[in-house]
């Protein structure tokens, strides 16, 4: 295993029941890598993460986030996730929701004001700290929770469908954001439908029918395929249905 | 510490929450007065219509009962079917035949009661009663009032503490907090300080108002019952967050009401179960409401002490200890470490 990858994910298994979601998946990330995952709804993306995060064991095969097996607490330190519904407390203000979950990173008293100051700026909600969660539009809950994602200045970024729901012009401030802690070393990984969304990041992988059917640098998958496009790439990927790596 | 974090939170939250906070002050206030309304106002004396009788019965009865004169049967008969009264009495020589309604067995022994009295006057040496604990005036309310207060206790706290945990579910708000490194005793612990805070004041509140406001009697210390109350509060709000993590909406949580809620008053000893079936028995050793009730029973009406129901305080404990320990596993649904 190589120090350089922080996540490292081998012959991955998740089942429910009887029911497999994914199997056979092995996947490494690198440090500083924006690495996207792509599927239809239901192929698995969120099952994947969840196992990241430390949230559910996989059924076998194993997860190494950080050269530790998860699911580790203290791993979970070191990570920033951001759902893919906004888990907010509605009657709570913005400022309140940051500084609960700074809190149960430990983080107390003028450092994690300082901090939560600090996160309200950089997703443009200085002016809205006060405010109730039950009055914020869409967009900005979305904007809240990638604050709080950040609140603890995580190592690894999970984020799940961050740019769901939002119009352009935030979405492009969401991935200036995302390649500006990309350059001070912060892996990020990304699930998306958004195909021209895929086109930033530096891999993709492609999950359908409960298995990586495709990974590469979306360059990579382009060419391969013969396709244009990331969605052709995915389309044409889909149709062969065998899992090839690059 | 992550506890205190949490638990600040829930109380920030609820602070903000101006119904929740009107339903966990007042309704148990309101409740127990309704109750303690009709409990107590039971009718004392009986309305009895006399058709014939000797004038010195009559001037008996008239010292115990409403007693109106009636002129014929008929006419008691359809006042007695009107509920205008509740007996007639008719001389048949010196025998009284009384006809009652009858339906109400408490208004049948009222009568009942009144006659006797009536019959075993002057001839015989009236006997001196004394009662080991209570009186003479106390009143169904006033023997019932410690288990209705312990057991308002119980059932508010079970719904608030159920829907607020219920909500961090359904909100998703639980799942993100478990994605951070908070561990699941701390959430437990967290939603039991923060809730807690509300409960005691609950607690006291209700307390304070049926012992100074219906004045039920009470003639063991304040702060027994006071801790009598707290504990018995401290088992519901763990069993509440308990049973909201096996349900998934509000109305599921409402379907475990008629099944654990209302059997524990029913078996808490608010009837007497010396003659009801061994399972009934058994029920009632089960529900951690019956000792809150035996205790709550034997320091306001019986003036034990705190160390006399030690038993029944350490069940309530246990009880409340292994709700929480439940509680913590069934997280273990939501994440594994």
């Amino acid at each position: 295993m190589s120090v350089e990858n922080v996540i490292e994910i081998e012959h991955f298994k998740q089942q429910f029941g009887k029911f497999v979601v994914l199997e056979n998946i092995n996947l490494s990330v690198k440090k500083g890598e924006i690495l996207g995952l792509l599927g239809p709804s239901g192929s698995g993306k969120t099952t994947l993460i969840k196992a990241i995060v430390g949230m559910s064991e996989p059924s076998s095969g194993s997860v190494t986030v950080l050269q530790t097996k998860m699911p580790s607490l203290y791993v979970v330190s070191k990570i920033g996730y951001m759902a893919q519904s906004d888990a907010l407390y509605e009657d709570l203000n913005a400022y309140d929701n940051i500084l609960f979950f700074a809190s149960l990173y430990g983080m107390k008293g003028k450092p994690a004001k300082k901090r939560a100051d600090e996160v309200l700026a950089l997703v443009l909600l200085k002016d809205e700290g006060k405010k109730l969660i039950k009055n914020f539009s869409g967009g900005m809950k979305r904007r809240l929770s990638l604050a709080i994602a950040l609140v603890h200045k995580p190592e690894i970024l999970i984020l799940d469908e961050p740019t769901v729901g939002i119009d352009p012009v935030l979405r492009l401030q969401f991935w200036r954001e995302f390649e500006r802690l990309k350059k001070e070393g912060v892996t990020i990984i990304i699930t998306t439908h958004v195909m021209d969304e895929a086109e930033h990041c530096d891999r993709l992988a492609l999950i359908r029918e409960g298995g990586i059917i495709a990974i590469g640098t979306p360059q990579e998958l382009k060419e391969k395929s013969g396709e244009n496009t990331v969605e052709g790439a995915f389309l044409y990927y889909g149709k062969e249905g065998e899992v090839k790596s690059i | 510490m992550r506890v205190l974090s949490i638990a600040k939170r829930l109380i920030k939250q609820l602070r903000g929450d101006k119904r929740s906070i009107a339903l966990i002050f007042v309704a148990p206030v309101f409740v127990m007065y309704l109750l303690s309304a009709i409990l107590t106002s039971a009718t004392t004396t009986p309305n009895i219509d006399v058709i014939s009788a000797p004038d010195a019965y009559v001037e008996r009865l008239q010292s115990l009962a409403n007693v109106n004169k009636a002129f014929s049967e008929e006419i008691a008969l359809k006042n007695l079917n009107d509920k205008n009264i509740d007996a007639y009495i008719i001389f048949n020589g010196i025998k009284p035949t009384i006809t009652l309604e009858g339906a109400d067995p408490s208004i049948t022994s009222l009568v009942m009661n009144t006659l006797n009295k009536l019959s075993t006057n002057s001839t015989m040496q009236k006997p001196e009663i004394n009662f080991l604990h209570g009186s003479m005036d106390m009143g169904a309310f006033d023997s019932m009032a410690p288990i209705l207060m312990g057991f308002f206790i119980f059932f508010f706290v079970f719904l608030i503490a159920g829907v607020a945990f219920l909500r961090e579910r359904i909100s998703g708000t639980l799942d993100r907090i478990l994605a951070t490194p908070l561990k699941r005793w701390e959430i437990v612990l967290g939603y039991f300080l923060g809730f807690g805070l509300f409960v005691s004041i609950q607690t006291i509140i209700l307390q304070v108002f049926s012992i100074y406001g219906l004045n039920v009697p009470m003639v063991g210390s304040f702060w027994a019952v006071l801790v009598i109350n707290l504990v018995l509060a401290s088992g519901s709000l763990a069993l509440g967050t308990l049973l909201s993590a096996f349900a998934r909406n509000e109305f599921q949580l409402f379907q475990f009401i008629p099944i654990v809620i209302v059997p524990q008053i029913m078996f808490s000893g608010i009837f007497d179960l010396r003659n009801s079936p061994a399972f009934a028995k058994i029920l009632s050793k089960i529900f951690p409401m019956t000792y809150g009730a035996e205790a709550l029973r034997d320091i306001m009406l019986r003036g034990k002490s705190l160390i006399d129901v030690k038993y029944d305080l350490l069940m309530l404990i246990g009880y409340a200890l292994l709700f929480l320990m439940l509680n913590t596993l069934a997280l273990k649904k939501y994440r594994r470490a």
